[in-house]
């Protein structure tokens, strides 16, 4: 896109994800009390996450078979506890080779 | 723990990040950025479900107000993480070096930072901090550049990867912690209603996963408040 279209967006989203990072690691140094904000806080990554990649994930790929077939390969290869990357090859592989296969067929 | 230490633990998120960030250089390009664009979104931003949704928002062109609000809420928890960074570091890790090296608080970078028994020093987080940045960029300069000779099935494959690391980092959480999973469930229903309900189709994306994580961690911090203890 236009560039001087998109500084303004680069100046946002950079900005505001750097304050949200330093002013607490720089401001806090006490503890929360408040239990409810600590509960809301705690769930936060778990649900953005969550409604980032559901139904989202369906309609990542060519199609949304191959695309299942990568969801539930990357649900089962972290499920056995393995880390970032098998789980984000595994997933890349299952849709290669799902998507492979039904171009063959 | 020395620099050299944090150099190394650097390596494995930066091999991680490299592949991740090929999936968000194409989709950069897709979404109508520039390569130049794509690698300043990566190299300012190092974060992967924001810049995800902040080109989203470019692509849709949407309010500030709108990029400004999704970027606050998708990474609301850099702050839990800043907090509890802020409890762990040496004496010398204040001031200038906390608002330096706090950019490169990342789920990972925090999670193998806090994973150590001692304190975190400035040196240390600063060589963590190092190969991820580059490997992050890089892989965005890869993906977006390389993305039109690639062929289709590759890319399509390529475009799971984001999800992929979002999975690896709930999947494990949900599965020893019951009340994760339900609050995850939660989300994971709201945000297909919000998707598949036409009425609905009339909130753009951004602001669809604001509502989802809002709603969805209110009603765990009312259903399942979480004790001081659980939460480490």
């Amino acid at each position: 896109m236009d560039f001087l279209r998109f500084l303004p967006y680069l100046f946002i989203m950079a900005g505001v994800t750097y304050l949200i990072r330093v002013i607490p690691f720089l401001l806090i140094n006490k503890k929360i009390e408040n239990k409810f904000i600590n509960s809301f806080l705690y769930y936060i990554p778990y649900t953005v996450l969550a409604s980032m990649t559901f139904p989202a994930i369906l309609y990542a790929t060519g199609n949304i078979i191959s695309a299942a077939f990568g969801f539930l390969t990357a649900i089962f290869i972290s499920f056995k506890g393995n880390g970032l990357l098998p789980v984000a090859i595994g997933a890349c592989a299952s849709v290669l080779i799902s998507e492979l296969i039904m171009t063959i067929f | 723990m020395s620099l050299k230490k944090g150099l190394e633990d650097g390596i494995p998120i930066a091999l991680g990040y490299f592949s991740v960030s090929i999936a968000f250089g194409l989709m950069a390009v897709q979404c109508g950025c520039t390569w130049i664009e794509a690698l300043l979104i990566s190299f300012t931003n190092l974060t992967s479900a924001g810049q995800f949704a902040g080109v989203t928002v470019i692509a849709g062109m949407g309010s500030y107000i709108e990029m400004a609000v999704t970027q606050l809420v998708i990474n609301s928890r850099y702050a839990l993480m800043g907090i509890a960074l802020s409890q762990k570091t040496d004496s010398k890790f204040h001031g200038l070096w906390r608002a330096v090296l706090g950019f490169a608080i990342t789920d990972e970078i925090f999670a193998v930072a806090i994973g150590h028994d001692s304190e975190i020093g400035r040196r240390y987080f600063a060589g963590l901090a190092f190969f991820p940045i580059i490997g992050w960029s890089a892989g965005t300069l890869c993906g977006s550049v390389l993305g039109n000779i690639m062929p289709d099935i590759v890319t399509n494959a390529l475009g799971i990867a984001l999800y992929g690391m979002f999975i690896a980092v709930v999947v494990p959480k949900a599965k020893e912690n019951v009340h994760v999973l339900i609050v995850v469930c939660i989300a994971v229903a709201v945000s297909s209603a919000l998707y598949y309900i036409p009425i609905f189709s009339v909130i753009s994306s951004g602001f669809s996963i604001i509502l989802c994580a809002v709603a969805a961690s209110v009603a765990g911090a009312i259903l399942f408040p979480v004790d001081e203890k659980e939460a480490e």
